[in-house]
């Protein structure tokens, strides 16, 4: 059920500072884009608005369009509820429902969603959390909360509650970065397996992060602190770490930034 | 101190300046003034529960009633019978009440409060209600007696008409509204700001990260506080009931005011009498003689373990849970 996204003339605002401008990129269905630039020049900003995130922080309005196939995702009488049942989000710190077990969390999205019998529920959850490659682990604990596991196994619980609603485009902030090298492989390969499925968009600071998982990336920049970020090439993964056609790019990438 | 401290900097490896040595005193001055006001305040709980036991049990031992059962108190009398079955009964339901009333409400405002209003609007709403708990309780009874009684006749009326064949609502008596209803309305209004409040605060320390993950999921806004927000102000709602049921538990003048006291167990809570513990002691501590006073201090000490129970039970359920509370996030 992967879906193309298509993001043209976008802008987004927090009150009246401009964080992200004239944003125009498309991500094709059943990829992994890597969203890669400094710190500050609105990856997560750009990210958020691609499931109307963004304008729930307090003054976040948004500019421009973003087309999902053909549906336009901030066109009039569209739901942002609709909107982020179908475009899934993993955020950069776990952040697993504490109050609720392991099988409450990945069911909790099922739950939003509709009806389910029982056994329903125990399939797809058991589904999903293999799909996150967690089963093995947790599956003699699932009335256990949520916050007792690892950090790596509350990302992978965060990733298989978001995959047990079966979204379209699953979106995520810097996955790995509160991790270790061995839950972050761990994750770098459920990305690799769950690309067949979904359509993927990955932040990440990590260079050898984005030129594994990914096969687009897009590199961002701002032109000084307090400018609005800019969207400076996509392009294959590949051409972007051996020939990019933007300099600045380049500088990024090697190292010579700034 | 002020004074030193740079000198101690200057003076590269302190080996034994003054600095050093007054941190050390420091220290131990803080610590036995921690310890001796822990102690002294062990001192002060013990010499007021040897108190009020030694006195009690003047009175329990000459009571010629039972101190549980008997629906009397002439305490003052020779021999004394005295029982607090009617003022456990009365201080129970008011405040049953009272929390029914009041929790459901004060939840709903804190959470319009912190999760509905827009900020122009839930910063006044919020001093409005921080001001109400500044009134004092006196005012709330006066208020209560002239006010709130008369108005209540039409409910209480209605309540009669439609609820009546449930017993609880069925006014058996005419006359105005002096009764345990009346009282647990008004406790329910006196304990709603600091429930609200209280609450407030914790729904406000809701981590984003928490909503957001809901918010996520494709939550609406109420799915986002069945699912983020209430699971985790739980613990702190207790709390916060907590201490409005502390509140109307040992609530004195305002009941004092608004009641018509009578020593009757009545299940109709819209007939007028009853009696609650605290307001009892007030309305005979003052002609009581001193084994009166033995009498109702015994019963002020029921009232003492019925919050400590309550408080207890509530301690309870917050830890039955804490796995799952959040804490740990
Ligand atoms: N909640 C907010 N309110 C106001 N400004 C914000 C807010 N969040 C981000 N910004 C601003 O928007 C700009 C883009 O921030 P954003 O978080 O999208 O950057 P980023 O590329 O994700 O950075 P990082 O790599 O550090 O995560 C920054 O200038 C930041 O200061
Ligand atoms: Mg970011």
């Amino acid at each position: 059920m992967a879906k193309r996204i298509d993001v043209s003339g976008l802008s987004a605002f927090y009150g009246t500072h401009k964080a992200i401008d004239d944003i125009s990129m498309t991500v094709e269905p059943r990829s992994v884009t890597a969203f890669i630039g400094p710190s500050g020049c609105g990856k997560s900003t750009f990210l958020r608005t691609l499931n109307r995130m963004h304008e729930v922080t307090p003054g976040g309005r948004v500019e421009g369009k973003v087309l999902l196939d053909d549906e336009n995702l901030y066109g009039t009488g569209v739901d942002p509820v609709a909107v982020r049942r179908t475009v899934g989000m993993v955020f950069q710190r776990p952040n697993p429902f504490p109050t609720m077990s392991i099988f409450d969390n990945v069911a909790a999205g099922l739950r939003l969603n509709g009806r389910y019998k029982k056994s329903e529920l125990t399939e797809i959850v058991e589904k999903s959390l293999q799909g996150a490659n967690l089963w093995n682990e947790v599956k003699d604990r699932l009335n256990k909360p949520g916050s007792g596991l690892s950090g790596g196994q509350q990302q992978r619980l965060c990733i298989a509650r978001a995959i047990a609603v079966e979204p379209q485009v699953l979106l995520m902030d810097e996955p790995c970065s509160a991790l270790d090298p061995i839950s972050t492989l761990a994750i770098e390969d459920l990305i690799g397996e769950l690309k067949e499925r979904f359509t993927i968009v990955i932040v990440t600071h990590n260079m050898q992060q984005a030129a594994r998982v990914s096969d687009r990336t897009a590199f961002f920049n701002l032109a000084a602190v307090g400018q609005p970020g800019k969207l400076i090439e996509i392009d294959d993964t590949d051409r972007i770490f051996s020939n990019p056609s933007v300099q600045a790019t380049e500088d990024y990438i090697s190292g010579r930034f700034g | 101190m002020a004074s030193t401290t740079p000198t101690q900097i200057d003076q590269a490896p302190p080996v034994t300046s003054s600095g050093r040595s007054t941190g050390r005193a420091g220290d131990k001055i803080f610590a036995g003034l921690s310890k001796g006001s822990g102690i002294l305040l062990l001192v002060i709980m013990a010499s007021i529960a040897g108190f009020l036991t030694y006195r009690a049990s003047i009175a329990l031992s000459k009571n010629e009633g039972n101190f549980l059962t008997t629906f009397d108190w002439n305490a003052s009398a020779n021999p004394p019978v005295f029982g607090i079955a009617v003022l456990l009964f009365g201080t129970v339901v008011s405040s049953i009440i009272a929390m029914a009333i009041a929790v459901p409400i004060a939840v709903g405002i804190a959470l319009f409060i912190s999760h509905y209003a827009p900020r122009k609007l839930a910063a006044p709403i919020a001093y409005v209600v921080d001001l109400l708990a500044a009134v004092p309780s006196i005012i709330y009874g006066i208020w209560g007696a002239l006010f709130l009684v008369p108005q209540l006749n039409g409910l209480n009326l209605w309540l009669d008409e439609y609820l009546g064949w449930t017993y609880v609502f069925d006014k058996t008596q005419v006359g105005v509204a002096r009764s345990l209803f009346t009282v647990g309305i008004l406790l329910a209004i006196m304990i709603l700001p600091i429930v609200t409040s209280v609450s407030r605060e914790v729904f406000l320390q809701v981590p984003r990260m928490n909503e957001e993950a809901a918010l996520a999921l494709g939550a609406t806004r109420w799915e986002v506080i069945r699912m983020s927000v209430l699971p985790f102000g739980r613990s702190g709602v207790i709390s916060a009931s907590m201490l409005g049921l502390g509140r109307a538990l040992g609530e004195t003048m305002a009941v004092a005011t608004v009641l018509s006291p009578s020593f009757l167990i009545n299940g109709h809570i819209l007939d007028p009498g009853g009696g609650t513990f605290a307001q009892n002691i007030a309305a005979k501590f003052d002609e009581a003689n001193e084994f009166g006073r033995d009498a109702l201090i015994a019963s002020g000490l029921v009232l003492f373990l019925l919050t400590l129970l309550v408080n207890g039970a509530a301690r309870l359920i917050i830890a039955r849970r804490k796995d799952f509370s959040g804490a740990n996030a």
